[in-house]
């Protein structure tokens, strides 16, 4: 499936920017499963300075600067991407959980050992002991990794109320815990805690997924959203195992989307990962002057060749 | 008790006899056997010669020296604050130049190896992926800054500047018991050690053949102008410090002025056009290479900690860009780790192909399971660190003692080891060799460790010869402490020749420039000159009417309506309100039976340092602005500053309870005062920033002027009344002689307006106030293309204007059909002073307005 991903951010200001930097995560990332066909980020008003480069996670990071006063500040990426939806796989016939901890921890090979940073507590992630419960519901003795991990992806979505006035960018990872609400963003991260107290290796994703719009109606402008998700680590195992061609190979990610309790398939469109949202924030920045301001973000996800003509 | 102390008095003992190290510890001085090291003797026989009297003698003249060059180190929550001076004791340690050699190898070596791990784990982690550094180690560290990662670094040694902290064995081998490498500091202290100690023992020094500092901060100098992009002589370098706040703002200073280098704060900088900009009057300047004292997850908010205060936004974008070098590079600090110890020996024999030569402390690293089962086995003989983590929350102490902790606290560490063992670092606890050290008449062996400093030159590292040694007082201290403090020892090592004497400045070295170049006025820094004329001036008019104040109050024992003078003392206790902003009661008006004295009120006046624009909270702003620019004040000036400091100790911790006793602090201070402005005038280059300083003096002089006279002369008091007041308004403005010289006819209010106010010639009259003002606006830069008189010109022009037209014949008369008030004075007076504050204003907003704080996006939730 081809699409063409617009994404505006707009900020309006109270009083003149003199000054700004930014860096924005908005370039989609080439994936197993996805292909960045083109993208581009155009920045209003013109900046100084725009350069891009590859932050350690292997995300395209773009950097601005604006340096004539300005009243507002728009950030506009357009990219197109060629998703395929990975394979579908049989939990059941995966490792034990515990086994795939050990493998993690034993991991000398470069992707392992890369691997291993996504276990340790990240600034929006730190260690919670309220998660290691929540997680050992799930992950009983002996179940196979990506059984229960399913299953710890559909109690996020069945316990966490999907709130978007309970929490903001800033609320703390123990407060939606206890309280049981939030939205994607907040949900990615209590997944990723549930796995790291396991000692499992968890990343946060941050993207799209396309909406339809009601049968017979036409699609709303603007009316899509920016998305959040997390992903598993699975090791290399030492040797081949014989139930191999019914699992993912291993050394991959698997990417659980717990807003809407499923696997990714072809509408999830990856932009950027990393240990929290606080690594891909899709735009950030210092700017000198400005007094209040206002953001406002529009996205749309609209699918390619096809139904033209 | 026998006559004979059981320490050593240098006087009436050998000194061999009492100075006993401790069983099973290294002793620099003394061989185990009880044997003087033969590199001591001299050093000894010097000592003896001096006696304890001139042992004393120097040790006195080196605390004067430190104090008067201001050299302060300080602690956070010392309640001596910003003056806690530096200790240095007068013995230096001494090494042999032999074993120096070696241990300058095993220096470089580790120097070298350090590098190259810091190069590798910001660009391929090889390391890590080679499965000799675990992730955990590095990943989990908050030292490790991912937004560096994949930066070039220009010069291929980003550990420009690196620092080991050294002690010995008991069998004498040097081991190294810390690395610096995030902002090595010291060495500047090291310096004015060697400095202070070469001037105290002059002649112990000449014939001792040291080996001299000054070739190891010419090293620093290259090394800084060959990382800087644009390559050799033109490179501008600066500075950066937390500010006058930090513990070693002192060495910041020092070491920016001894390089040459502009000292710069984070809002003096700016990031544009993916370069670095110093922002100075009117004008940005380019900044090629930036020496750091911040630590680097502060200096930039854009990538790094958002709340911090003290970097520049776009600092990393710059790096990245190839258009600035940090130094150290950004994300050194991973370097610090503890652990990281443990694996340099394997990393030495992979990444150098040798072994390693200098010996450190033995590590354990709680994310090795092995590790983790022999450090709880053994926690009570172990020195416990926790590494920072990146999503710490609670600060917890750096350094636990496994023989301190009770069961309770030993079953909570053993926890928190198990729930994040990458996070726990363990350490064999040391016992830190001894030197001598002169202390209350004695000499007794204390334990010290070495600091010494590496910087990276061309071809490889040079090892600043000798270093920074701090001894602990108590015996029994363990000093595994990395932190500054304690008692400085300069460290001589002893060469066998005698070198020739050298300093930075006026060297014949091609590879120096010839003439350091005068550094940039940035607007933080006129801005502080500036509001250091205002302050000393304001302090020295305060301490003037509280003179004159204090005087007539002590003179009178009761405060009765019909008193002679008692119009004089209101309308002066009406001027200390209004200068002060102060509500000291009137003695007019109320019943005689029932007043109050005022004496305690003005004597708060003088004394407390709560109280809002009183006396010592104007010296407290005068201190601090000082140290602000302390780089820029000569010693000379800097030794006056100190002085008036003492004063305002005196004033304020042993507040005198009278107000004669108060006025034997104020005649001192307003001498330090004037000594301050002379120096000012007479020492400093009249520059850009000293125009400023001047400004802000003339400035606060026709403020406080037009203030004075208004709160005074507007009312009409009885003519003998009358005649005092003009008196002490003679006094005040130091005028009394002149008065009487030109008007022989006694005391008229006319007169008086007519010398203070328009008097052009008068250095104390409004009218020579505004004269100079006008002159050094005019000389203040300008933009080209600016209009033709700046806000600042026209604001002159206008004060100027008034000032000669008025008709002071006029205003000395009351207006009022009472007969009681002179109002147009009134008017006059308080337009000259709003016409003084918009000039201030002009010169703000042209000037000093600094960026104001940078303020972070709103960020947009993903749903």
């Amino acid at each position: 499936m081809r699409f063409r991903v617009s994404h505006t951010t707009h900020y309006a200001y109270g009083d003149p920017v003199s000054l700004c930097h930014s860096i924005a995560h908005l370039k989609p990332r080439e994936e197993p499963h996805q292909r960045c066909l083109k993208s581009q980020v155009r920045v209003s008003p013109w900046p100084s300075v725009a350069r891009e480069h590859q932050d350690i996670f292997g995300n395209r990071v773009s950097y601005f600067s604006i340096q004539q006063s300005h009243g507002a500040l728009e950030v506009g990426a357009v990219s197109e991407v060629e998703v395929t939806a990975p394979p579908p796989h049989n939990a059941a016939l995966s490792l034990p959980w515990e086994q795939v901890r050990e493998r993690l921890h034993a991991a000398r090979d470069p992707a392992g050992l890369q691997a291993r940073m996504f276990a340790l507590p990240s600034p929006a992630t730190p260690r919670q002991p309220a998660a290691r419960d929540f997680a050992l519901a799930s992950f009983t003795p002996g179940r196979p990794v990506l059984e229960a991990a399913r299953e710890l992806m559909a109690r996020i979505y069945g316990e966490f109320e999907y709130d978007p006035s309970a929490t903001d960018v800033a609320t703390p990872l123990a407060t939606v815990l206890s309280q049981r609400s939030g939205v994607c963003q907040d949900f990615a991260h209590v997944g990723i805690a549930c796995l790291h107290e396991l000692g499992l290796a968890a990343r946060y994703v941050s993207g799209y997924l396309e909406t339809l719009p009601p049968p017979g109606q036409p699609k709303l402008r603007g009316a899509d959203a920016s998305h959040a998700w997390y992903a598993l680590y699975l090791p290399a195992a030492a040797e081949p195992s014989a139930e191999a061609a019914a699992t993912p190979p291993a050394g991959t990610w698997i990417d659980y989307d717990p807003t809407n309790d499923c696997l990714l398939g072809e509408q999830h469109i990856t932009t950027a990962v990393g240990r929290d949202y606080g690594d891909v924030t899709p735009v950030r920045g210092v700017f000198y002057g400005g007094g209040e301001h206002q953001l406002s973000v529009a996205v749309d996800v609209d699918r390619l060749g096809e139904g033209r003509g | 008790m026998s006559a004979t102390s059981p320490i050593a008095r240098l006087d009436d003992v050998r000194l061999d006899d009492a100075y006993v190290p401790a069983p099973g510890t290294w002793d620099e001085m003394r061989a185990a056997d009880g044997a003087l090291r033969p590199h001591w003797q001299y050093l000894v026989d010097t000592l003896r010669q001096l006696g304890r009297g001139g042992i004393e003698t120097r040790w006195r003249e080196a605390h004067r020296l430190i104090r008067d060059n201001g050299v302060t180190y300080n602690l956070h929550g010392d309640s001596r604050g910003m003056s806690r001076p530096w200790d240095l004791d007068p013995l230096p340690l001494l090494l042999r130049g032999e074993e120096w050699a070696v241990l300058e190898r095993g220096l470089i070596q580790r120097a070298e190896l350090l590098n190259a791990v810091l190069l590798d784990l910001y660009g391929p982690r090889t390391l890590i992926r080679k499965g000799l550094l675990p992730p955990e180690l590095v990943d989990g560290y908050s030292g490790y800054l991912l937004p560096c990662h994949g930066i070039d670094i220009a010069g291929n040694r980003p550990l420009v500047f690196y620092g080991a902290d050294l002690t010995r064995d008991a069998d004498g081998h040097w081991r190294v018991i810390g690395d610096r490498t995030q902002t090595p500091s010291g060495a500047g202290y090291a310096l004015e050690n060697r400095v202070v100690l070469s001037r105290v023992m002059p002649s112990l020094f000449r014939d001792s053949h040291v080996h001299r500092l000054a070739g190891f901060f010419r090293g620093v100098r290259r090394a800084m102008n060959r990382l800087a992009p644009h390559g050799a002589d033109e490179a501008r370098v600066a500075l950066l410090t937390p500010g006058p706040a930090n513990a070693a703002y002192f060495e910041h200073a020092y070491l920016a002025n001894y390089l040459g280098y502009t000292l710069v704060q984070g809002a003096d900088l700016s990031v544009r056009d993916g370069a670095l900009w110093l922002r100075t009057l009117g004008r940005l300047e380019r900044i090629d290479a930036v020496l750091r004292r911040a630590d680097d997850c502060f200096c930039d908010p854009l990538e790094l900690r958002e709340d911090s205060l003290l970097g520049v936004p776009g600092m990393i974008q710059a790096v990245r860009a190839g258009n600035l070098t940090v130094a150290n590079a950004l994300g050194s600090g991973v370097l610090e780790h503890p652990g990281l110890m443990a694996f340099l020996p394997a990393l030495c024999r992979h990444l150098l192909g040798e072994e390693l030569l200098l010996p450190h402390l033995r590590t354990w690293w709680c994310g090795c399971p092995e590790d983790r089962a022999f450090v709880l086995a053994n926690l009570e003989h172990l020195v416990i660190k926790p590494a920072a983590a990146r999503s710490d929350a609670a600060p917890e102490p750096r350094v636990m003692f496994g023989r301190n902790l009770d069961a309770d606290a030993r079953a909570r560490l053993i926890a928190r080891i198990d729930a994040e063992p990458h996070r726990f670092v363990a350490q064999e606890e040391v016992t830190p060799s001894t030197a001598p050290v002169y202390m209350d008449g004695h000499i007794a062996p204390r334990p010290f460790v070495l600091r010494s400093f590496m910087v990276a030159e061309e071809d490889g590292y040079a090892v600043m010869p000798g270093g920074l040694s701090r001894v602990a007082l108590a015996q029994d201290t363990p000093m595994v402490s990395t932190q500054l403090g304690g008692i400085g020892k300069d460290t001589w090592v002893l060469a066998t020749e005698p070198e020739r004497e050298e300093t930075l400045l006026g060297l014949h070295d091609a590879q120096s420039p010839a003439v350091v170049r005068e550094s940039d006025v940035s607007s933080r820094v006129a801005d502080n000159l500036f509001w250091i004329g205002r302050y000393a001036e304001r302090a020295e008019g305060m301490v003037r009417l509280l003179r004159v104040t204090a005087i007539n109050l002590t003179a009178r024992s009761s405060f009765a309506a019909e008193d002679d003078g008692i119009g004089c003392l209101a309308s002066l206790l009406e001027a200390l309100n209004e200068q002060c902003q102060a509500n000291v009661p009137l003695p007019i008006g109320a019943e005689p039976t029932t007043l109050i004295a005022p004496t305690p009120a003005v004597l708060s006046l003088i004394t407390d340092l709560e109280r809002l624009g009183a006396l010592p909270q104007t010296l407290q702003a005068l201190n601090q602005a000082a140290w602000s620019v302390r780089e820029r004040l000569s010693s000379d000036t800097w030794r006056v500053i100190n002085d008036i400091e003492r004063h305002l100790r005196r004033l304020t911790n042993q507040a005198p309870q009278t107000l004669n006793a108060a006025l034997d602090v104020l005649d001192p201070l307003v001498t330090s005062l004037v000594a301050f402005s002379a120096l000012t005038q007479e020492n400093m280059t009249h520059n850009e920033g000293w125009h400023f300083l001047e400004a802000g003096r003339r400035l606060e002089r026709g403020m406080n002027l037009a203030m004075l006279l208004r709160s005074t002369l507007v009312a009409v008091s009885a003519p003998t009344e009358e005649g005092l007041i003009v008196e002490a308004i003679l006094g005040v403005t130091d005028s009394l002689i002149t008065y009487r010289r030109r008007y022989q006819a006694g005391i008229r209010v006319g007169a008086l307006l007519d010398l203070v106010v328009q008097d052009e010639a008068n250095p104390r009259a409004l009218a020579y106030q505004i004269q100079e003002l006008e002159r050094l606006v005019d000389e203040m830069p300008r933009d080209a293309l600016g209009p033709v008189r700046t806000a600042a010109q026209k604001g002159v022009l206008r004060l100027i204007t008034e000032l000669r037209l008025a008709e002071l014949d006029g205003l000395a008369q009351p207006d009022d059909p009472a007969g009681s008030r002179r109002g147009a004075l009134a008017q006059f007076l308080l337009d000259l002073e709003t016409g003084m504050a918009t000039l201030s204003d002009a010169l703000t907003a042209q000037y000093f307005r600094h960026e104001e704080h940078p303020h972070h996006m709103l960020q947009h939730r993903l749903r």
